[in-house]
């Protein structure tokens, strides 16, 4: 399975480029933390598009999913794992949101339902 | 080249998309542990907090040799390609090396965190903490025997259609891993040491 150069040029070229990208997405948001350029929700929104360039910028430029062959299994196969991925943990965050707000966290509170249940 | 595809070229499509399957799947169990971390990261039982205890300087390190490693892997891969064997262990002897200095650099984490009274057992941000980076760091010492045993094998049968398809899945593992230390570092020490 020998290679003709130019593909090999290419294929080179294109770990390169996903590599310098990737430094780059790394930096950036590294140094917007340690300035303090941002904060709050900007930041957090900031960061995260970072991290979603980097994601997209190593499957491109590493794992070259651009160039599979049809059908596209790989794809499809990520595609689903992205959505399983976001029910588990947005499903997580929002269920175990609404349990806190709900749930008294005030200690005495808790002990006064316990003894309550007791009597019961 | 022409686009007929041999016996031996499909038979390593459907290898390579077996192993893919396998990433995506460990990408659920990554998740899970995630969501763990956020769920718990607040609930420091009274001891110390992401903001205390992480150095975002050591970790940018640490994210710089995997991916750097990630790279060298790459190119390990294009060497394979190219029938070049001692390019190939080159790349990979420095993958490898890049790959144990982070392991050191993690395990060093760990040992201080643990020295300073913040171990798994402190609080439930800090067992959510060790498991989520823990698995990361299992995953990378298996990659790093992966390849160790890899390298003998070539040594010893030269770089065959079947040590070529290895280091193709081993690559695919090894920039799968880059990948998940990306969104630790982003959402577990940037977000967490801000």
């Amino acid at each position: 399975m020998i290679q003709p150069e130019t593909k090999q040029r290419s294929e080179l070229r294109s770990y390169t480029v996903g590599f310098i990208l990737s430094v780059l997405l790394t930096v950036i948001p590294f140094t917007i933390v340690m300035n303090h350029t941002l904060s709050g929700g900007l930041l957090i929104s900031a960061l995260a598009v970072f991290a979603v360039l980097q994601l997209l910028t190593q499957l491109i430029f590493f794992l070259h999913l651009g160039d599979e062959r049809k059908p596209r299994l790989q794809g499809m196969a990520l595609v689903f794992m992205v959505l399983v991925v976001g029910i588990v943990v947005i499903g997580s965050l929002w269920i175990m949101e609404h349990l806190n707000y709900h749930m008294d966290n005030n200690p005495e509170v808790i002990k006064q339902q316990l003894d309550e249940s007791d009597d019961l | 080249m022409n686009n007929i595809t041999t016996e031996q070229e499909q038979s390593d499509d459907k290898t390579v998309f077996g192993f893919w399957v396998y990433l995506m799947t460990d990408c659920v169990l990554f998740a899970t542990l995630f969501a763990t971390y956020a769920v718990l990261q607040h609930n420091t039982a009274g001891g110390a907090d992401a903001k205390e205890l992480f150095s975002l300087p050591y970790v940018l390190v640490e994210t710089m040799l995997l991916l750097i490693s990630s790279y060298t892997s790459g190119l390990m891969l294009l060497s394979a390609r190219a029938g070049n064997k001692r390019s190939v262990f080159i790349w990979l002897a420095a993958t490898v090396a890049l790959g144990l200095g982070f392991l050191g650099m993690e395990l060093n984490e760990f040992h201080k965190l643990a020295s300073e009274g913040s171990s798994w057992n402190r609080s439930g941000f800090l067992s959510a903490f060790f498991t989520l980076i823990g698995t990361h760091g299992i995953h990378i010492a298996t990659g790093l025997l992966w390849a160790a045993v890899m390298a003998i094998r070539i040594a010893k049968t030269g770089l065959t259609n079947t040590m070529l398809r290895r280091l193709t899945l081993f690559s695919m593992f090894w920039h799968f891993l880059d990948i998940v230390w990306i969104c630790i570092f982003t959402f577990v020490y940037l977000l967490g040491g801000r």
